[in-house]
């Protein structure tokens, strides 16, 4: 079947797509969009996290067909107009948050929801807001780090 | 495999009317897993996200009627006054990935023993139904008869989840649930407990501990005894531990739990009492609460 | 070089980073904008247009012999362009990382739940999936061989290898053993200089690595006949030794070039889907790509040994050690892996790092029909830390001592002896790890005026509002090598070109070492500039074009591949020197790099670099070899057999749900001395990471298997900690230089992950009075597995 979406703003196409693919698939294979990660397939990892109509969501666990004229962003759609990187993205590198980088796409992409929503999350409303993203190997104390830079900074932005 | 995209409930009907094998996928959190790992490759996916009225709820003031495809992440913000037992439950779904997709039809139509509404659904009162929808009409199917086996429910090859009808809670409810991780775990089993002062009832909700999900039926009965027989739901005086042992313990023997990866019986047991007691506690406290603050 | 390209790879291409900050100092990841772009290309992003997929057929039964293969419905499906079973393999049909004993594909007999019998390649993963079900196996099913009882017993349950295969030093089910005596060894003489005797009964769970990045890669036939394979791996030059010769090719044919590692954690450093990719691309002269879904990742790489230790521990009335015994059986599974060197850690390092003067050890690896055991980080030292930290405590109940003294009082420091009759010859600040974690500040008590579910054990769960629960602290201390032992030659390969692009000095560096996130590349650009004093540093796509780099395994990488990136640094700045000696004369004795410039202390800038170097590069290559170690003695266990030691301390503080049986780790401490920090905000990240862990093997992670079969390979039934489970992780590093190594640095990665599951379970023990023998703990040992 085909399967017509805005991905990051524009306008995609993928034909031929088998009716059991997931919108993950899709995006990695089919238009040139491998930054959300295939690390479980099943909703457990949060790697492949993107926003559907604003909604943070498992691409995984979407299938190819429910995306039909909907809108997707992924990771790669959140740095700047610029080319620069996004705030969430900066702070990130910045605090030392990436190493291999598998689950990074998910939690970026997590954490400029939460940040959306709450620009102060407590710690504690930070490990929910990412309990759904597993890491395994900053042992997630950097990425506490990282999103308690962001925040800040988020927050340094908006009073400037 | 063919791929069905109904934009209106009545062509999502007569699509399932059309192809009775057809999978429905609303938030695709068990489907799409089952798709994946190729456990399942079903004739044709009936996709039901175009239809909008499935992600709406009503409050008539005595009956919630929730949308099947409402996400858990509304349920929780926006429902958490009406349905706090099943607020609570959908707090424990998965990630918040996926409490913004699932909804409590597709716990439903799943029917796992380990779905997290089920326990709060069955604790919420007696008059809680799913509402299921054919081309040949609509029937209400009464909460404890809807699960009929593991991962069966009793819809026809036609039927369709509509919504499922929970009545406005009139007193505390609780849901607890165990998992070897402290977030994003499936159930080694949960229970969900609610008080019902208008009618006098108690609910009880066991998840995880027995082929279907199930209430504890001898404990509600031998709770509601108490209470009635010493007046409490009209004083809110304390339970006494005596009680409240006694009700974990027969909620602990109404659950028939298996040895799995996820846990053993034993434990499964145990912890039911050990919630139970626990569920009870809170929600008696919160009641006495009330009634101390309204005399 | 691929005669094809693949789609726009920024990171197999160079990275060039400008920075100011050599060793010491922390400059951002150079492939870190990539990865938060998004445009970092794992091994399972690649893609090609005209590719296929291929897609394993694996066994359902652990033990069994092959009846018959039948491919010929799945050669049917439309878009299925092969099917291969061994009988296609052009030359060797084994491999192996110490021993050769793994088939390729399954030969007449399967030995584990998941082994491999046949590959199909295919226009799309579901043509694959489909035509994989076509495949008809006839399997005469067998009772697998899956207890220490069973396997010790060949003659009534059968060996999983026939004895006349073994190609090693194996016998009886038994891949490899190890022994030790030092002192006196353990006699009743010896028992009876000891005042105190404790003994325990250790279990350990299987772990897996569990890294989130599937195995995968794409493997593109080239127009001169070898291959060309992007591949997520540990060792780049270890999976081409175990290719070439199954391919027939000449290793020279078989180019491999690293895409982006998603993890690894010792589980990429045996082969998975290297051969299998590269088979197909063969037959079907098309680009093909292999990507693991989870459950195949299960089944497709080796876990953590599970273990079974026997220990019994003397002292004397005061606290001191009077001798220590040990047994440990390591399950390696089918095949043999890294069960030898696993062994040998065990064995060698299985007794801590305490002075003993009397010491026995009998180590051995199992093979049998459960799933494959190898690396994983710490391995051999993990295991044992459990059990000899869990005497210490039980040692120090029973003299009524305070547990952290205990050990202080029998810890080793510089100059002592291991058990090996090495002695240790650079820092061993073992009783100051100890004393700095004991001096953190605790963190504050329960709140239970403001409780917040989420901060409690279950957490959103809901399942307590305080009740039933209670606090405990628990300390340990590890010990694990670094680098390859026993005798190992365990080089690393570097190669720095200085040139000058865009007016400026660069530097590019070219190793094979495998970034799997630990952050080579970053320490190597570091090297870089401090060797040669200049800002832009080029990291070249790790391949086999150089030397080799050695694994990305036993804490090494910094110490070996970071030595030998100084070593090429180092040559090519003294290049630069003598070609201005020779151009200008020069003959100061005190002439350094720094700012891009020749400088001269005494004489100040000498000339720009730029002006020097002109058109021309200065390219070299080094290596760089540890100094040698040796085989430890088969008997006595004897031997130089490590080439460094590292120690990390850790206090665990836990609230533990007594009635319920669920943990919530409230904070881990860590301690560890790292000789020399070359960057210190990965060295926290490393140590962070390597205890979380830990965290998951003390109170969640575990392989089930039952019968030789897996019974949860998921990652909803296999669970690792979410940020829900995970402290924070406070982190006090020492920097006590080792004069043998590079910078005086010491391997940081494993040692965390060794030290700080005891303290874990010490911390459960304290607040709930239980003896607990078993990891992972699971909340049934909380509460009713237990008497009472």
């Amino acid at each position: 079947m085909r399967v017509t979406f805005t991905a990051n703003g524009k306008p995609v196409e993928a034909d031929d797509v088998w009716e059991g693919e997931s919108l993950l698939y899709v995006l990695r294979e089919r238009v040139g969009l491998p930054g959300s990660k295939n690390a479980c397939e099943q909703g457990e990892c949060g790697s492949c996290t993107v926003y559907l109509d604003g909604v943070p969501v498992c691409s995984c666990l979407v299938a190819a067909g429910q995306v039909q004229d909907r809108e997707v962003r992924t990771v790669e759609g959140l740095a700047e107009e610029t080319g620069e990187l996004g705030l969430v993205q900066q702070a990130f590198v910045d605090a030392g948050a990436v190493q291999c980088g598998f689950c990074t796409p998910g939690l970026l992409v997590q954490t400029d929801a939460l940040l959306e929503k709450d620009t102060q999350p407590s710690d504690n409303d930070i490990r929910e807001a990412l309990s759904g993203n597993l890491c395994r190997c900053t042992g997630y104390e950097k990425i506490m780090d990282a999103v308690r830079l962001a925040s800040a900074r988020k927050c340094a932005g908006e009073v400037s | 495999m063919e791929f069905l995209r109904p934009a209106t409930w009545d062509e999502a009907l007569a699509a399932k009317a059309e192809y009775p094998t057809a999978l429905p996928i609303a938030g695709g959190t068990d489907v799409m897993v089952e798709l994946n790992f190729d456990v399942h490759r079903p004739s044709a996916i009936l996709d039901l996200n175009r239809v909008t009225e499935l992600t709406e709820w009503t409050n008539d003031g005595s009956v919630v009627r929730l949308g099947a495809s409402v996400p858990y992440a509304r349920i929780i913000s926006e429902l958490s006054g009406p349905l706090p037992g099943l607020a609570l439950a959908a707090h424990t779904v998965g990630s918040p990935q996926i409490r913004n997709r699932g909804g409590v039809g597709g716990n439903l139509g799943a029917a796992s023993p380990a779905g997290d509404s089920h326990p709060a659904l069955l604790a919420a009162g007696r008059d809680v139904h799913v509402e299921a929808a054919s081309v040949r009409g609509t029937r209400l199917i009464p909460i404890d008869e809807f699960y009929v086996g593991v991962k069966r429910n009793c819809l026809e090859a036609d039927e369709l989840i509509r919504a499922v009808h929970v009545p406005v809670a009139d007193g505390p409810q609780q849901f607890s649930k165990i998992g070897t991780r402290n977030a994003m775990v499936i159930a080694v089993c949960a229970f969900g407990f609610a008080l019902h002062p208008k009618n006098g009832t108690v609910g009880t909700g066991i998840g995880s501990a027995a082929p279907t999900p199930r209430r504890a039926v001898e404990a509600e009965e031998y709770l509601q005894g108490v209470l009635a027989e010493r007046g409490l739901w009209e004083s809110g005086e304390l339970l006494g531990t005596e009680v409240v042992q006694r009700f974990g313990e027969l909620v602990k023997a109404a659950a028939s739990p298996i040895d799995d990866v996820r846990g053993t019986a034993d434990y499964r047991r145990h912890a039911l009492a050990v919630m139970a007691r626990r569920t009870l506690t809170w929600c008696w406290n919160d009641y006495g609460k009330q009634i101390r603050s309204a005399a | 070089m691929a005669t094809r390209t693949i789609q726009g790879q920024k990171n197999l291409q160079n990275i060039n980073q400008a920075s100011k900050d050599g060793i010491g100092g922390s400059p951002l990841r150079p492939d870190g904008n990539l990865k938060v772009r998004g445009e970092f290309a794992y091994s399972s992003d690649l893609w090609h247009e005209d590719m296929l997929w291929g897609m394993a057929l694996r066994s359902p039964h652990p033990r069994a012999n092959i009846l018959s293969v039948d491919i010929s419905e799945a050669l049917k499906v439309p878009g299925v362009y092969a099917v291969l079973t061994h009988e296609d393999i052009p030359g060797s049909k084994y491999y192996g990382l110490e021993i050769r004993d793994q088939p390729v594909l399954a030969i007449d007999k399967i030995r584990y739940h998941g082994e491999a019998i046949a590959l199909v390649a295919a226009d799309h993963p579901e043509t694959a999936r489909r035509a994989v079900k076509k495949i008809k196996v006839e399997y005469e099913v067998l009772t697998p061989i899956v207890t220490e009882e069973q396997c010790l017993d060949p003659e009534t349950h059968g060996y999983v290898h026939e004895p006349h295969e073994y190609k090693s030093h194996a016998y009886g089910n038994i891949c490899h053993e190890q022994k030790l005596v030092s002192g006196l060894g353990v006699t009743d003489e010896v028992r009876a200089m000891a005042d105190v005797i404790v003994s325990g009964d250790y279990e350990v769970g299987m772990q897996d690595q569990a890294f989130l990045g599937p195995e995968s890669g794409l493997a593109v036939p080239a127009e001169d006949g070898g291959i060309d394979l992007y591949i997520a791996t540990q060792w780049l030059h270890v999976d081409r030794e175990q290719m070439a010769p199954v391919l027939d090719l000449p290793e020279e044919k078989v180019r491999l070039t690293l895409a982006g590692v998603g993890g690894a954690f010792g589980g990429r450093e045996d082969i998975s889907m290297q051969i299998h990719a590269c088979l197909l691309a063969q037959h079907t002269d098309k680009p093909v790509k292999i990507v693991y879904s989870r459950d195949e990742s299960f089944y497709g790489h080796v876990h953590r040994h599970p273990a079974r230790m026997h220990y019994e521990h003397g002292a004397t009335r005061d606290g001191k050690l009077v001798f220590a015994d040990c047994r440990i059986v390591l399950d390696g599974g089918a095949y043999a892996s890294a069960s030898p060197a696993v062994v040998g850690n065990a064995a060698s390092l299985g007794h801590g790092p305490y002075v003993i003067p009397n010491v026995k050890m009998h180590a051995i690896a199992l093979y049998s029909n459960n799933p494959s055991c190898g690396a994983m980080r710490g391995f051999g030292a993990v295991q044992a830390a459990f059990g000899y930290e869990s005497q210490m405590d039980k040692l120090a109940a029973e003299l009524g001592m305070d547990p952290v003294e205990l050990r202080q009082l029998n810890a080793m420091s510089e100059g002592d002896f291991m058990p090996t009759g090495q002695q240790i010859d650079s820092p061993a600040p073992v009783v100051e790890l100890l004393q700095r974690a004991k001096d953190m500040p605790l963190p504050p008590p329960l709140d239970t005026e403001h409780l917040d579910v989420r901060a409690l054990p279950g957490a959103l769960s809901n399942t307590s509002h305080g009740e039933g629960i209670v606090r405990g602290v628990g300390y340990s201390v590890g010990i694990k090598n670094v680098g390859f032992s026993e005798g190992f030659d365990d080089y690393s390969t570097a190669r720095v070109r200085l040139e000058v692009i865009g007016g400026e000095p660069v530097a590019m560096v070219h190793t094979a070492m495998a970034e799997v996130g630990q952050g080579g590349v970053t320490v190597h650009a570091q090297i870089v500039r401090t060797e040669l004093g200049v800002e832009q540093v080029t990291i070249h796509p790790a391949n086999t074009e150089v030397g080799s780099a050695g694994s990305t395994s036993a804490s090494r990488q910094t110490y070996m591949t970071g030595g030998a990136v100084k070593l090429a640094a180092e040559a090519v700045g003294r290049a630069l020197i003598e070609k201005g000696r020779r151009r200008y004369g020069w003959t100061h004795q005190d002439i350094t790099l720094a700012g891009g410039k020749v400088v001269s202390e005494s004489a100040g800038v000498l000339v720009p670099m730029v002006d020097l170097l002109g058109d021309e590069a200065i390219d070299l290559t080094r290596e760089h070899h540890h100094r040698p170690t040796q085989a430890f003695d088969k008997e006595t266990g004897q031997g130089f057999g490590h080439v460094q030691y590292t120690f990390c301390a850790n206090r665990a503080v836990v609230d533990v749900d007594v009635e319920l049986g669920l943990v919530k780790v409230v904070e881990l401490t860590a301690v560890q001395d790292v000789g020399k920090a070359l960057n210190p905000l990965s060295v926290v990240g490393q140590i962070q990471g390597g205890c979380t862990q830990a965290l998951g093997l003390a109170v969640m992670e575990e392989i089930i298997v039952r019968d030789g079969k897996v019974r949860n390979a998921s990652f909803t039934d296999y669970l690792i900690p979410t940020i829900l489970d995970t402290p924070p992780i406070p982190v006090d590093v020492l920097e006590l230089p080792d004069p043998h190594a590079p910078y005086g640095l010491r391997g940081v990665g494993e040692a965390p992950t060794v030290s700080a599951t005891p303290s874990i379970v010490a911390a459960i023990r304290n607040a709930t009075g239980l003896a607990l023998n078993r990891i992972p703990v699971r909340p049934e040992h909380l509460t009713t597995e237990q008497p009472g």
